[in-house]
């Protein structure tokens, strides 16, 4: 289950800027860590994030160990037209989580 | 190790220096950095709301033998559990001892889903109590006024008064006698349990009040009481009657 906060205009001006902001549930386990045992936690961390303003990438980060669990991000574009703003965080597990975000422009 | 015996050098310094001083009732929030307070208080970049979006879900979800989720005996959050979290910890029936609100959630899980109760300090148990404690955010602390808990809140107040641990500290010389004072490079708050569960950046993630309150004991070199514990109810019991009239915070963020 993908547990995310987005947060966009759900309307906005025709080339006006425009704040997104992203937060997500994840470890960010930094692969420095041992467990009880003894053992080393294998590094999993999100490595790269991405969004998509209808299918075309507006935004995108690599992310590094070091990062705080739960990473949040937040990034401007220029609203164009009125569609689907998609976000996708791709851990070292090779899970995506994703979430969408509609936004009308008038 | 030598920063920690110059730290409870620092400490011992610290407590030498006066004795209880009356204060204004203050929440945790209030001493922190403009950053931190800024964080909980915007709902977008608290990241206690993660867990209760997901406390939501579990809410809503059927569970245990008799497939039945919260939300249908107890219909919407917003308003069966508005205020709840305000009252607790309270006197459960069934046993006459008090229990707080994890627990009573653990014993709805139990005995009417008929589900296996969530381990302490687990995240299901943490989104459900942070989820249930979020529908009384800005309601003040309101203990009930039942004389069964009385006896709890005495003990409670005398484990808060009483030196613990190698470095001979009790809680009340920290939290009242230094309030608002440094420790390092954190500012000693009154012990107000507003905001729990919450979530502290320096555990990355959401915890509760024990947790919160074994940190201190290890601090003290006091053995912890263990997850539970009936010492920690009444330690929680005191703690909140001694708020009384702060609001809740949940989700708070503390550093
Ligand atoms: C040596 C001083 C010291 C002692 C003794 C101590 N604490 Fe603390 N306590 C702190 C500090 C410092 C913090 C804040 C930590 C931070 O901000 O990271 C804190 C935080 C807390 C909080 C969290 C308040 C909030 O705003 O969320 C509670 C509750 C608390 N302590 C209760 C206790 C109890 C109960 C005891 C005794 C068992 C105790 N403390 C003993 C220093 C102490
Ligand atoms: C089969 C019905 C049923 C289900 C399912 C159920 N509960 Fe309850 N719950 C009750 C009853 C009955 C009470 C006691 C009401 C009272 O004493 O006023 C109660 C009491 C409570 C209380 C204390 C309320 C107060 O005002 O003090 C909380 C909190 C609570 N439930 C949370 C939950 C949560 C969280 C779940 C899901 C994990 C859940 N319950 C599932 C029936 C249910």
């Amino acid at each position: 289950m993908t547990r995310a906060l987005i947060n966009t205009p759900k309307q906005a001006q025709q080339g006006e800027v425009i704040e997104i902001r992203a937060m997500i549930a994840h470890v960010m386990e930094t692969g420095h860590r041992r467990d009880a045992q003894g053992a080393a936690v294998p590094r999993n961390i999100i490595h790269r994030f991405q969004c998509l303003y209808d299918d075309v990438e507006i935004f995108a980060a690599d992310f590094y160990p070091a990062m705080a669990a739960n990473p949040f991000i937040a990034f401007s574009t220029v609203a164009t037209t009125s569609g689907v703003l998609t976000f996708a965080w791709t851990d070292d597990q090779g899970t995506i989580q994703r979430a969408t975000a509609e936004i009308t422009v008038v | 190790m030598a920063l920690k015996h110059g730290l409870a050098a620092a400490v011992l310094a610290l407590l030498g220096a006066g004795g209880l001083v009356a204060q204004e009732k203050r929440s945790g929030l209030d001493y922190m950095t403009p950053e931190t307070r800024a964080m909980q208080e915007d709902d977008m970049s608290n990241p206690g709301m993660l867990f209760i979006a997901e406390g939501e879900g579990l809410w809503q979800a059927p569970a245990g033998a008799a497939n039945i989720a919260c939300s249908g005996c107890h219909g919407t959050a917003a308003q069966s559990m508005r205020g709840t979290a305000t009252r607790y910890p309270a006197i459960e029936e069934s046993t006459r001892r008090p229990i707080d609100l994890a627990g009573r959630i653990n014993l709805c899980r139990q005995t009417q889903q008929k589900a296996q109760a969530f381990p302490a300090e687990s995240p299901e148990l943490l989104a459900l109590t942070a989820y249930v404690a979020h529908q009384s955010r800005g309601m003040p602390i309101a203990p009930p006024a039942d004389d069964r808990l009385t006896p709890y809140r005495k003990s409670g107040r005398d484990l808060f008064e009483r030196r613990l641990g190698q470095l001979g500290l009790s809680c009340a010389a920290c939290h009242e006698g230094h309030a608002g004072q440094r420790l390092g490079g954190s500012i000693i708050p009154q012990a107000h349990p507003t905001a729990y569960p919450l979530y502290r950046l320096e555990w990355q993630t959401l915890g509760s009040l024990q947790r919160r309150l074994r940190n201190c004991m290890t601090g003290m070199r006091a053995e912890p009481f263990a997850h539970g514990a009936p010492e920690l109810i009444a330690l929680e019991a005191y703690l909140m009657s001694r708020a009384t009239g702060l609001p809740i915070e949940t989700p708070g963020v503390r550093p």
